[in-house]
């Protein structure tokens, strides 16, 4: 796909998400008007909802109005917080941040430490006991895992706060200590899925001529594993797991509530739990927004990593 | 293997194919034990899961109560039981839907090409874009808390990863030379689709399947926990880890085996789907 191709695709996957994040609120039951004011069910403020979101207007007339707005950053008023929700959900966006890109790199030592020990070991006791622990840690509930968590770690032995935040830029090594048990659990399923990965690609690799070559040269095989086999396989798992960073962002829902840590997955529990709706489709849109950016991105890391890529070939 | 190779192994039957393997058995045997523990429930359970017992507050396990009592004194062990079936009824419907729904449209997209292809693929990636969990809450919060919405939000976060296997499976067969035999003998296209290419859809599809449960029960799992699954007070073990949550520190015993159960479900699904693949994988 060309250059022209591959934005004309963006454009069309960003329009059909408006579309589908407008469409949400037409599975409200009953009248939206009345839905959206929540507890203040005042004639006055119904009318003003159904005059600011146009609802008396036909449904592509109230799309374009939607889309108007949300296009100058203004998807709405959140009814709990009183504000605008854009500014709120970009509030609490450098937390989940901070969240999934410590995740992820703990899913990538874990996942390909392991990974790596699998293949090397293949077969035998320790690939095995590696492949059953990435089965529970792809199956373990990412809550489940955080109670228990917080149940052993912080209850029992006391050594890490069970909940809360505190910015990096504040108390960088506190911030590190209430971290690091959310991005663990968050990390955990993405280890898992790493290390499957890690594992595959690098049986393949010990299995190639230029691994072979340079056995009989008689290269250290530890040398051969890190520097030779190793470096081939870990580029298509890179690439999987910047993919899976938007991914992260929908495990960090849970995450974040139960650790209370206050980023947008917990903007987002918060608002079902207060059935702020529009905080919801505004999270929905970012979320999505910022994983088709990621894809362009690592599509245009792959472009320039591989040659063959650029020119359409593949 | 090739498609048509996988497709004639799956005539020995799913059972023996999965039987072969240990992740096979393990997970059939996993699973058909869930089914078995939600089916039995109203059989097994030994106090009524909603009867509360004030005199029995947060009791841990004991002779009476096995697995203790939660908040409102209910017997735990009896609803972990009527809790299985929450979200087995939610992995089944909602794969269902999805398949129902997803296989469809993909062979229709590998099939046509052109704009429908375009189209549906779009949407597939549009679908793909947003986290599936976040896409499930956003669906169940505004179609409302029942278990009927959440299996149907999960359905919808599911349909995307059936459109792509069966699109690209469906291109794939299509280049086969006995679909062309087929084609130039003048097989219509209805025919076409679902006598010839759909059976070698089978395999993959069913291993997408049985991964695409242990899915829907997290996600399930995931909905009730925000109360957004079956409405309470009827047993679920979401909800009940919503309630043990608050009791960390004096009643373990409420997180730890709801928390247990949708493990083990989902390693089930899991190991399932492992077993599967690398049963049709090794012929």
């Amino acid at each position: 796909m060309g250059v022209l191709g591959k934005i004309g695709s963006i454009l069309a996957t960003l329009f059909l998400l408006s579309v589908v994040v407008f469409s949400l609120q037409l599975l409200l039951p009953g009248d939206p008007a009345t839905v959206l004011a929540g507890e203040d069910r005042s004639p006055e403020t119904i009318a003003a909802i159904r005059e600011r979101f146009g609802l008396d207007q036909p449904l592509p007339v109230q799309y374009v109005r939607w889309l108007g707005n949300a296009v100058q950053g203004d998807l709405g008023i959140s009814m709990r917080f009183n504000q605008p929700v854009v500014a709120l959900v970009l509030s609490k966006l450098p937390v989940t941040f901070q969240l999934a890109t410590m995740a992820l790199v703990i899913a990538i030592l874990l996942g390909v430490t392991a990974g790596v020990f699998a293949a090397v070991y293949r077969g035998t006791a320790v690939d095995q006991t590696l492949t059953i622990v990435s089965v529970a840690g792809f199956s373990i509930p990412n809550f489940w895992l955080g109670i228990l968590m917080i149940m052993v770690v912080s209850v029992q032995w006391g050594l890490l706060p069970p909940s809360g935040y505190v910015s990096p830029l504040v108390d960088p090594w506190q911030s590190f200590r209430a971290m690091i048990m959310p991005a663990f659990v968050l990390g955990s399923g993405l280890a898992a899925i790493l290390m499957r990965h890690t594992r595959s690609a690098m049986i393949e690799a010990l299995g190639t001529d230029y691994v072979r070559t340079a056995l009989a040269k008689g290269i250290p095989r530890r040398r051969i594993i890190l520097r030779h086999a190793l470096r081939n396989a870990l580029v298509p798992v890179i690439t999987l797991g910047a993919l899976e960073f938007g991914q992260l962002l929908g495990g960090s829902i849970l995450t974040e509530y139960v650790f209370s840590v206050p980023g947008i997955g917990k903007l987002l529990v918060d608002s079902v739990y207060n059935r702020d709706y529009p905080v919801v489709q505004a999270v929905v849109l970012c979320s999505g927004a910022i994983y088709i950016a990621l894809n362009l991105l690592a599509d245009l890391a792959h472009a320039a990593l591989d040659p063959r890529v650029r020119g359409g070939a593949a | 293997m090739s498609a048509r190779a996988e497709t004639i192994a799956l005539h020995e039957g799913p059972l023996r194919l999965l039987w072969r393997t240990i992740p096979g058995r393990i997970g059939l045997v996993l699973v058909l034990f869930f089914v078995a523990m939600a089916v039995t429930a109203p059989v097994l359970s030994p106090f009524d899961p909603l009867a509360n017992d004030w005199m029995a507050v947060l009791q841990p396990p004991s002779r009476a109560h096995p697995l203790g009592t939660d908040e409102l004194g209910r017997d735990v062990l009896s609803r972990l039981l009527w809790g299985a079936q929450s979200p087995l009824v939610a992995a089944f419907g909602s794969v269902a839907v999805a398949l129902a729904v997803g296989v469809p449209l993909g062979m229709l997209a590998g099939y046509a090409g052109g704009a429908v292809d375009a189209v549906i693929s779009r949407l597939t990636d549009t679908l793909l874009a947003i986290p599936g969990i976040m896409l499930a809450i956003a669906l169940a919060l505004f179609l409302g808390g029942s278990l009927f919405n959440a299996t149907l939000a999960i359905s919808v976060a599911a349909i995307p990863a059936f459109i792509r296997l069966s699109r690209a499976r469906t291109l794939q067969v299509m280049a086969e030379p006995y679909v062309e035999a087929a084609r130039s003998v003048g097989v219509r296209t209805v025919r076409l689709l679902f006598v010839h290419v759909f059976p070698n859809l089978v395999p993959p599809i069913i291993v997408q399947a049985t991964l695409a449960m242990a899915v829907a029960v997290i996600a399930e799992a995931s909905l009730s926990f925000l109360g957004l699954g079956r409405p309470p007070p009827a047993p679920s073990w979401g909800s009940m880890l919503t309630v043990g949550k608050d009791y960390i520190a004096n009643a373990p015993w409420l997180s730890i085996w709801p928390g247990l159960c949708i493990f083990l479900v989902t390693v089930g699904f899991s190991l399932l789907g492992d077993g599967l693949r690398q049963s049709l994988d090794r012929r």
